[in-house]
C-alpha cells in the first residue's frame, strides 16, 4: 500500500534517530555508571512503567480531557473573536494590541490565580489551556479573514451577496486553512498548558504525578510521565491534522491533469 | 429607459484615486444592443477591466453616465472556488442572485455536457485543465439569471491551439443559448472571430478610437479567418490600435 510507504518514508527516519538516542542514553547511564536518582536508564523507566500503569491511565484521561476541552474552546472563541475582529477595524485597532499584551502574561503567575480562583478541578486547567490556546487561534485566522482575495469577494458582490453572504461563502471558507494553522500550533501546546495547570493543585492528572513522583525522588516515574505527555502532545498534533485533511478536501488532490475536451 | 438596448455608456471618464492617481477612462462612448456580441479591443492597460467593472456596478465612473440592465460578470482571473467542487462552483453566482438551489443545480447539471465538463461535477477547481476551468468560470456566468454577459478575456490564459477551439465552441453555445455579450479582449482575431461589432480603445488614457462592425456571416470557421474580407477587417483594427486612424472613429455604421 503506498499509504503504508509514506508513512514509511515520512518517519522512518525519526524513529531510527530516537532508537539511536535510546541506545546511547543506555549505553552512558551504564557505563559512567550515573545514579537512578538522577538520570534513570531507559530500561528502568520501562521497568517504572510497568509499576505505575494501572493508576496512570486515570491521570491521562484527566489530563487529555483538560487538554481536549480547553482546545475546543480556544478553537470556538478563538475563531469567533476573528471574525468580530476581521469584521470591524476600529474594533480590530482597539483589541489586538490588548491581545498581544495578554500572551505576555506568563502562565505561572496566571495558573495559581485560576486555582484559587475556581478550585482544585478541572475548570481552571481548562481555563489555561483556552488561554494559551486562543492566540494562536485567534490571530492566524484573522489573518487569513483579511487576506481572502479581494476579487472574489468583488465577484461576490457582483451577483448581489450580502455582506453575510460574503462572510459566510468566501471569507471563512479562505480562512479556513489559516484557523488550521493555528489550531496546530494550539494543539500542540494543549497537553503542556493543562500539565502545568495541574501542577499548581490538581486531584488528578499527570502534572500532579510527576508532582507526587518528585517529593517521592523517582525520577524514573518522572520520565514515564514525561514520555507519555509527548506522546499524547503528538496525538493532539495528529488529530487536529486529520481534522484538518478533513475539512478541506480540496487541498489534498493531485493539481492538474485532468483531460482536456472540448464539444462542439 | 434603454431603449432596447442592453449597455449604454456615455462620455465615462474614471481616475482611480491612488497614490499616484491613475487616469484610466477617458470620456468613453459605447452602446450594445439587445442580442448583439460586442468585443472590446485595446492594448493591455488601457481599462478595459475598468469599464466592465463599472458596468458590472462595482466601481462608480468619475464622471459620465454608464447603464446595463442585468449584467453577469465574469472577471479576467478564473475566481473558482476552490473548495467548491465543479457543480458548486457552476451555481455559485446563480445562487447569490437568488436562485433556488434545487433548479440551479438542475440548470447546471442540464449544461455540463455542452461546456464539456461531463463527468466532472465533482472534481475540484484543483483538478481542471486551464480550459475546463475557464469554461466552469463561463458556465457560472451562464447561469447567473441575467441577460447581458460581461466576459473579461475569458480565454486570454489559454494557448492558442485552446483559444480558438474554445472561440468556436462559445459561438456554438450563444447559439443554443443566445445572450447579450460585451467580451474584452487584446487578441484581434478573437474579436474578429466572435462580434458583431468591435470597439477599439486607445492606450490609457482609455478613449473609443474605433468602432467596427463585422459584416461577416456565421459561423465563423478556419476558412473564414484567410478569407479576404475578414483580412481587410484585421488591417483596419490593427490600424486603429497603432494609432493610424483616428479618423476612423466611429465611421461606419
Ligand atoms: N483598483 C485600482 N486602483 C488603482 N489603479 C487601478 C486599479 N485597477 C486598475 N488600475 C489602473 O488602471 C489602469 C487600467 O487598468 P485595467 O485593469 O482596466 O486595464 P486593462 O485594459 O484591463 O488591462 P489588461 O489588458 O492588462 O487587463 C491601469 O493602469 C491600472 O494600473
Ligand atoms: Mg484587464
Amino acid at each position: 500500500m503506498p499509504a503504508v510507504r509514506h508513512a514509511l518514508r515520512d518517519y522512518a527516519p525519526a524513529a531510527a534517530l530516537l532508537l539511536a538516542l535510546l541506545v546511547v542514553w543506555e549505553a552512558a547511564v551504564r557505563v559512567l555508571d550515573v545514579a537512578p536518582y538522577l538520570v534513570p536508564a531507559p530500561s528502568r523507566i520501562a521497568r517504572a512503567f510497568m509499576e505505575v500503569r494501572g493508576t496512570l491511565p486515570d491521570h491521562l484521561r484527566t489530563t487529555a480531557a483538560e487538554a481536549a476541552l480547553g482546545l475546543a474552546f480556544s478553537a470556538a472563541l478563538g475563531a469567533g473573536c476573528a471574525a468580530l475582529l476581521a469584521w470591524t477595524t476600529p474594533l480590530r485597532r482597539a483589541v489586538y494590541p490588548l491581545l498581544v499584551i495578554s500572551q505576555n502574561v506568563p502562565l505561572v503567575v496566571i495558573a495559581p490565580l485560576l486555582v484559587v480562583w475556581f478550585g482544585f478541578g478541572m475548570l481552571p486547567k481548562v481555563l489555561v489551556v483556552t488561554l494559551m490556546g486562543f492566540f494562536p487561534i485567534v490571530v492566524a485566522t484573522t489573518d487569513g479573514l483579511l487576506r481572502a482575495d479581494g476579487d472574489l469577494v468583488e465577484l461576490a458582490r457582483s451577483y448581489g451577496a450580502s455582506r453575510w453572504q460574503v462572510l459566510r461563502e468566501v471569507l471563512i471558507p479562505s480562512a479556513v486553512p489559516a484557523f488550521f494553522a493555528g489550531l496546530q500550533i494550539s494543539a500542540a501546546y494543549a497537553v503542556l498548558g493543562a500539565v502545568i495547570a495541574e501542577w499548581v493543585g490538581a486531584s488528578s492528572g499527570l502534572g500532579l504525578f510527576i508532582t507526587r513522583s518528585q517529593t517521592a525522588f523517582r525520577v524514573d516515574r518522572v520520565f514515564v510521565a514525561v514520555a507519555v505527555i509527548a506522546a499524547l502532545s503528538i496525538a493532539s498534533f495528529a488529530a487536529v491534522h486529520l481534522a484538518a485533511r478533513l475539512a478541506m478536501p480540496w487541498q489534498h488532490v493531485a493539481h492538474g491533469g485532468a483531460q482536456e475536451e472540448v464539444r462542439g | 429607459m434603454l431603449d432596447g438596448r442592453a449597455i449604454d455608456v456615455r462620455g465615462v471618464s474614471l481616475t482611480y484615486a491612488g497614490p499616484p492617481p491613475v487616469h484610466a477612462l477617458d470620456g468613453v462612448d459605447i452602446e450594445v444592443a439587445r442580442g448583439e456580441f460586442v468585443a472590446l479591443l485595446g492594448p493591455s492597460g488601457c481599462g478595459k477591466s475598468t469599464l466592465l467593472r463599472i458596468l458590472a456596478d462595482l466601481v462608480r465612473p468619475t464622471s459620465g453616465e454608464a447603464r446595463a440592465d442585468g449584467v453577469a460578470y465574469m472577471p479576467q482571473r478564473d475566481l473558482l472556488l476552490p473548495w467548491r467542487r465543479v457543480l458548486g462552483n457552476a451555481v455559485f453566482a446563480a445562487e447569490l442572485a437568488g436562485v433556488p438551489p434545487d433548479e440551479a443545480k438542475r440548470r447546471a447539471r442540464a449544461l455540463l455536457p455542452r461546456f464539456g465538463l461531463e463527468g466532472f461535477e465533482q472534481a475540484w477547481p484543483a483538478q481542471l485543465s486551464g480550459g475546463m476551468r475557464q469554461r466552469l468560470a463561463l458556465l457560472r456566468t451562464f447561469l447567473a439569471p441575467r441577460e447581458t454577459l460581461l466576459l473579461d478575456e475569458p480565454f486570454g490564459a489559454l494557448d492558442a491551439i485552446t483559444r480558438r477551439q474554445m472561440q468556436r465552441w462559445l459561438q456554438d453555445v450563444l447559439a443554443l443559448e443566445p445572450r447579450t455579450v460585451l467580451l474584452v479582449t487584446h487578441d484581434v482575431e478573437e474579436a474578429l472571430n466572435l462580434a458583431d461589432t468591435v470597439y477599439v480603445m486607445s492606450p490609457r488614457p482609455g478613449r473609443i478610437v474605433a468602432r467596427i462592425p463585422v459584416a461577416i456571416g456565421r459561423p465563423r470557421d478556419a476558412a473564414t479567418v484567410t478569407s479576404p474580407g475578414f483580412i481587410a477587417l484585421k488591417a483596419r483594427l490593427l490600424a486603429a490600435l497603432d494609432g493610424d486612424a483616428a479618423h476612423d472613429a466611429l465611421s461606419s455604421s
